[in-house]
């Protein structure tokens, strides 16, 4: 049949597009419609004998199957969860144990050395008070609590991450939820996508790349936003481990402290599911389309190589973001509460303002304040709440004066955040808002890029702001009825 | 004729000061005034990323898991007095389906046109990885395909003749575990013969298919060649629009196809004399 065509004089003139694809269209009906079909059988034909030909077997399989016995373990019906559950519990029981003491030697160095020296250094040279408010009590104090709070737990808890990514446990973990995800009417790359959410939103909303239908992308997108970020790991932990495990005999610290942390990551993976399932019903109905995940094998993690790159990837990076968004806002923060008008500074005003409806919600005026002010960045809300606090409750005698960046150890902060009227509700709800919450201006721009929709970009941060609303008020009322009674 | 070397060498050799790794400068993000464009495609987790970190020195990130990498990243190296730009795609099963990661892979393979395109493949899966290696081979003519972790194949007792399957494929076939950087070198040597022309690949293309198919996609071929003199890969582009490819059709009406085949005057013609050894490693 070739050597026809091959005989045929040349067309006088050459084709154009358009013959092209006309003369495909007709020859789609003689080849019939299973081209598809018999291409993708001719490669997996050629495939299977080229391999066959190449590759020696061992003579018997061996007997006993590392990888297959924990996969079995690690995905089964029955013990799947509870080991998720066990295994991030014990990440961050020894993220939190093991976050204390350097961050106190941290805060000693930086926050009692380094701060009052410096302030000593500006005065010896007679730096105006302003300039040294901004420079020292704004950036550097912004800066160092930044640090000195974040710095180790992220150093422990990425290297466990990673470590426990690069073994190859994520997948199963996309495995186990794989399932529920489908139920829900979403994708269950979904799961996969929300695998790098945990680690940053931003990553999460490119990662539902691997999603082939819009429908069910969009999905992903809008949900990605409940697996907790690195920017929220800290306040999560942090309050955590100040209220909930204040809460129990010290040597249960640490390990209630960790469950509540796991507790709310987990209610952040229902809410993707009861999201997903109440979008797949309203505004993206449709049915969900099936794919094959692949589990790769178990690798022994390259243990120093994934210490260094997770340090240098993710907390270095991680850190510096914080800091880059710390130090404008650390000044911002001073500004706002050395600027007065009409006798009260602007930071106040807006307190006041706030107030009203954040004790509705069982918040309070300051954090919304501050999550106002970390828009760009989850990062700064601790250290923004704390300055902010110090600001309303004039203890102006553990801070340097109005707008610093407070210098505090855990019992310190404690007593401060009591001190601002704080109560175990205030904490509860900070976590719930912490994980229900408009992602960071950064998600918030990945998503209008990626979806192309100023509409989609403004559904994904209206919409868990409005549930983390709806949810505190709902914990704030029914918390309060039940300590009334 | 003297053979180049494909087979690797013993390993000893690699830990070896004088082994030719040292002609490899790792430039990072800096690829001003490349000579050669190199892709990186694969199946998903099959450590393209990892091959990608090793040769530029930047640090993409690598994990356990398909569906790391959703967009290409680039980076730079210099090899042998040439230098090369190398972009890592996303990993894929196959260039035939519709993802969004999936098409990033085969734009850039089909009308990215790198001089060289590096298929990692999974040497513990080997028949899967294969099926995108046909693909691929469909598309391109000058390829050499990683034959990646056979640490982990030699581990579950896999042996793997990395010369029956270059004469099959009909591209230079090297086997790595670039997770310990072994058979880096030899990747590089492959890469850089075949971008100058020195190894000139005679790539497997599909022999089975029905006689019916055989005929209309040998029409459309004609028309193709007609239309777009020197297109490389005017059998695939006619398997595809016999398929109804939206994308392909799209392109055809642009006249993408058109520039591609304008583009198509690589170093390789140069060198047309020198014939594909591993091909003759009967």
């Amino acid at each position: 049949m070739l050597n026809q065509n091959q005989l045929q004089p040349t067309p006088l003139a050459v084709p154009s597009a358009q013959d092209i694809l006309n003369k495909a269209a007709q020859l789609r009906w003689e080849v019939g419609s299973n081209v598809h079909e018999t291409v993708v059988e001719a490669i997996y034909t050629d495939a299977a004998r080229i391999a066959d030909r190449a590759v020696i077997y061992p003579d018997r399989p061996p007997r006993f199957n590392l990888d297959r016995t924990i996969d079995r373990l690690v995905t089964s019906r029955l013990w799947g969860f509870p080991l998720m559950i066990l295994l991030f519990t014990v990440v961050f029981w020894l993220t939190i144990a093991g976050a204390n003491i350097p961050s106190g030697m941290l805060a000693t160095l930086l926050l009692d050395t380094i701060h009052p020296m410096l302030k000593a250094g500006a005065a010896s040279i007679g730096l105006p008070w302003w300039l040294d408010g901004l420079l020292i009590d704004g950036i550097y104090m912004g800066t160092a609590w930044v640090v000195s709070v974040m710095l180790p737990p992220m150093a422990i808890f990425f290297p466990l991450f990673t470590l426990l990514e690069d073994f190859g446990y994520l997948p199963r973990v996309a495995f186990n939820l794989d399932n529920l995800f489908k139920k829900s009417g979403a994708h269950g790359k979904q799961s996969l996508s929300m695998m790098m959410g945990f680690g940053c939103n931003a990553a999460g909303v490119i990662a539902t790349r691997i999603i082939d239908s819009p429908r069910e992308r969009l999905i992903a997108i809008v949900t990605n936003n409940f697996a907790l970020c690195n920017g929220r790991w800290p306040t999560q932990i942090l309050i955590a481990s100040l209220f909930i495990g204040a809460l129990v005999p010290s040597y249960l610290a640490g390990l209630i402290s960790a469950l509540a942390v796991v507790g709310v990551a987990l209610l952040g993976v229902l809410l993707s599911f009861g999201v997903s399932w109440a979008l797949s019903r309203t505004l993206l109905k449709g049915e969900a389309s099936t794919f094959s995940l692949e589990l790769p094998p178990y690798r022994p993690p390259r243990f120093w190589q994934t210490i260094y790159t997770s340090l240098i990837d993710r907390t270095i990076y991680v850190l510096w973001r914080a800091i880059v968004f710390a130090a404008p806002a650390g000044a911002v923060i001073w500004l706002s509460a050395n600027i007065q008008l009409g006798g009260v500074s602007i930071a106040e005003h807006l307190i006041g303002f706030l107030n009203p409806f954040g004790l509705l919600i069982g918040l309070n005026g300051v954090i919304l304040l501050a999550y106002i002010v970390a828009i760009p960045a989850n990062e700064i809300v601790i250290p923004t709440v704390l300055m902010l606090t110090v600001l309303v409750t004039g203890m102006h005698g553990l801070g340097a004066g109005a707008g610093v960046m407070f210098e505090a150890g855990d019992n310190e902060t404690l007593s401060l955040l009591n001190a601002g009227g704080w109560t175990l509700l205030t904490a509860v709800n900070l976590m719930l808002f912490s994980l229900m919450h408009n992602p960071c201006s950064t998600t918030i721009y990945t998503i209008y890029k990626e979806t192309g929709s100023a509409k989609w970009a403004a559904i994904s941060a209206v919409l868990p702001l409005a549930l983390g609303f709806v949810v505190t008020f709902i914990v704030a009322q029914v918390w309060r009825l039940i300590a009334g009674m | 004729m003297s053979t180049p070397n494909l087979v690797p060498p013993a390993h000893n050799c690699e830990t070896c000061p004088v082994h030719n790794v040292g002609n490899l400068i790792k430039l990072g993000i800096n690829m001003d005034n490349w000579d050669y464009a190199v892709a990186l495609a694969g199946n998903p987790n099959t450590g393209k990323s990892t091959i990608f970190n090793a040769l530029t020195g930047l640090r993409q990130h690598t994990g356990n898991w398909p569906g790391k990498t959703v967009s290409r990243a680039e980076g730079g190296f210099s090899y042998g007095g040439h230098r090369y730009k190398l972009v890592d795609l996303p990993g894929t099963y196959s260039l035939l389906s519709t993802s969004l990661d999936e098409e990033v892979a085969r734009n850039f393979i089909l009308f990215g046109q790198p001089d060289v395109t590096i298929i990692v493949a999974d040497a513990t899966r080997l028949e899967r990885n294969l099926n995108l290696v046909l693909q691929v081979l469909e598309i391109t003519n000058r390829a050499v395909v990683a034959l990646n972790l056979m640490d982990e194949a030699r581990r579950h007792g896999l042996t793997v003749d990395e010369r029956s399957l270059a004469r099959d494929l009909g591209v230079p076939v090297v086997p790595t575990s670039a997770r310990s950087r072994q058979g880096i070198p030899d990747l590089l040597q492959a890469v850089s013969e075949v971008a100058t022309g020195k190894i000139v690949c005679q790539p497997h293309r599909l022999k089975s298919e029905p006689p019916a198919l055989k005929k209309a996609v040998a029409e459309l071929v004609a028309q193709l060649e007609a239309a777009f003199p020197g297109l490389p890969n005017a059998r695939w582009v006619a398997l595809r629009l016999l398929d109804g490819d939206p994308r392909i059709v799209e392109a055809v009406e642009r006249g993408e196809l058109g520039e591609l085949a304008r583009t198509e005057t690589g170093p390789a013609e140069a060198n047309l004399y020198l014939p594909l050894e591993v091909a003759n490693h009967a």
